[in-house]
């Protein structure tokens, strides 16, 4: 084979091979391995063409996919969703929250231990509101996520489009975040941060 | 020596849900004066222009998160550099916890939370009430 690829001393060793460049190779190596006639190239041969019929397919699929819909259409209507879902409960929370400020007022004038025992459910309804700001919060993560898809998928699509596998540029993702930015996590699950007692602990330890 | 409830207290959240949970908490406290920011930088202007007795941050904030703001108010050498400060956050790892201890912090709240926890917290960090 090496006498057959002398046109790939037009590529730059080390960088990025194009589409139309791997085609050249392959249409050359095929014309030269033609004109022998021998066996073993013969059958080199019929595995390049072999090869080729393999690429054109897959990128006939990956075409047929329509990979650029996730990025164009899924995503921004995902999180236009989720946008909406913080919205949607950030307005019926206030909504419950301005009734339970009316019902707190009732409660004053009520007095006394009927008094007493409204404002202490009402407190507890306030207390329950807390839930759009973890679910807000969460639903951030999820929004974030999907944006750190969508990048990838781009990527993705230039390198299926443009470029040979194995060139894709680093990602964006969060593996590489330090100082202050890696302690901005949002609501951890259930099981992976530490409790209020954890944390009344482990303040006491610097006392 | 015991607590000012007439102190102006600051409470700091870009969730405007959260600020009206914790001021009407703070308010069954006996905490009327209480001020409100949705980040960072808007509560190290209101600190800069006015005396608070206490501060409650979120952490989780752009563009100046709690902690940024806690180390411009623990760095300023101004007199509000010691106002007692109570971080409340979603963010419940042991490194958030220790890095904000190390920042100044007087106290820590994970949410959710309630309003017995609240109060501890700042009776932990003022004095009975």
């Amino acid at each position: 084979m090496s006498e057959a690829m002398p046109e790939q001393n037009h590529i730059e060793v080390g960088g990025s091979y194009g589409r139309d460049q791997v085609l050249k190779i392959i249409n050359s190596v095929i014309s030269k391995v033609e004109h022998t006639g021998d066996d073993a190239r013969e059958s080199i041969f019929k595995e390049l063409k072999e090869l080729r019929a393999i690429i054109d397919e897959a990128r006939a699929e990956i075409g047929m996919t329509r990979p650029s819909e996730i990025k164009d259409k899924h995503i921004p209507t995902a999180t236009d969703e989720l946008d909406a879902v913080v919205e949607a409960t950030a307005e019926a929370t206030g909504a419950i929250m301005d009734s339970c400020d009316v019902i707190m007022d009732k409660a004053s004038a009520v007095g006394g231990e009927n008094g007493d025992a409204m404002v202490n459910e009402v407190t507890k309804i306030y207390e329950a509101c807390s839930f759009q700001d973890i679910t807000g919060q969460r639903i951030t993560k999820v929004v974030k996520t999907l944006k750190d898809i969508e990048v990838k998928v781009e990527k993705l699509l230039a390198v299926v489009s443009h470029k040979m596998p194995g060139s894709a540029e680093e990602d964006s993702g969060d593996e590489g975040k330090s100082g202050d930015a890696a302690l901005l996590n949002g609501p951890q699950l259930p099981g992976s941060g530490i409790s209020q007692d954890d944390i009344d602990k482990l303040l006491a330890e610097f006392d | 020596m015991a607590v000012d409830k007439n102190m102006n207290v600051l409470i700091v959240d870009d969730y405007n849900t959260m600020l009206r949970i914790i001021k009407n908490l703070l308010k069954q406290l006996g905490f009327n004066n209480v001020d409100e920011a949705t980040d960072g930088a808007m509560a190290l202007e209101k600190i800069k222009n006015k005396p608070y007795g206490l501060v409650i941050s979120d952490w989780n904030m752009e563009p100046m998160t709690g902690i940024q703001l806690l180390r411009s108010i623990r760095g300023s050498g101004e007199s509000y550099k010691d106002v007692p400060f109570i971080m409340i956050t979603a963010e419940s790892k042991t490194e958030n916890v220790v890095e904000a201890k190390k920042a100044g912090v007087n106290n820590y709240i994970v949410k959710p939370f309630n309003a017995e926890t609240l109060k501890s917290k700042i009776v932990a960090v003022l004095g009975e009430f």
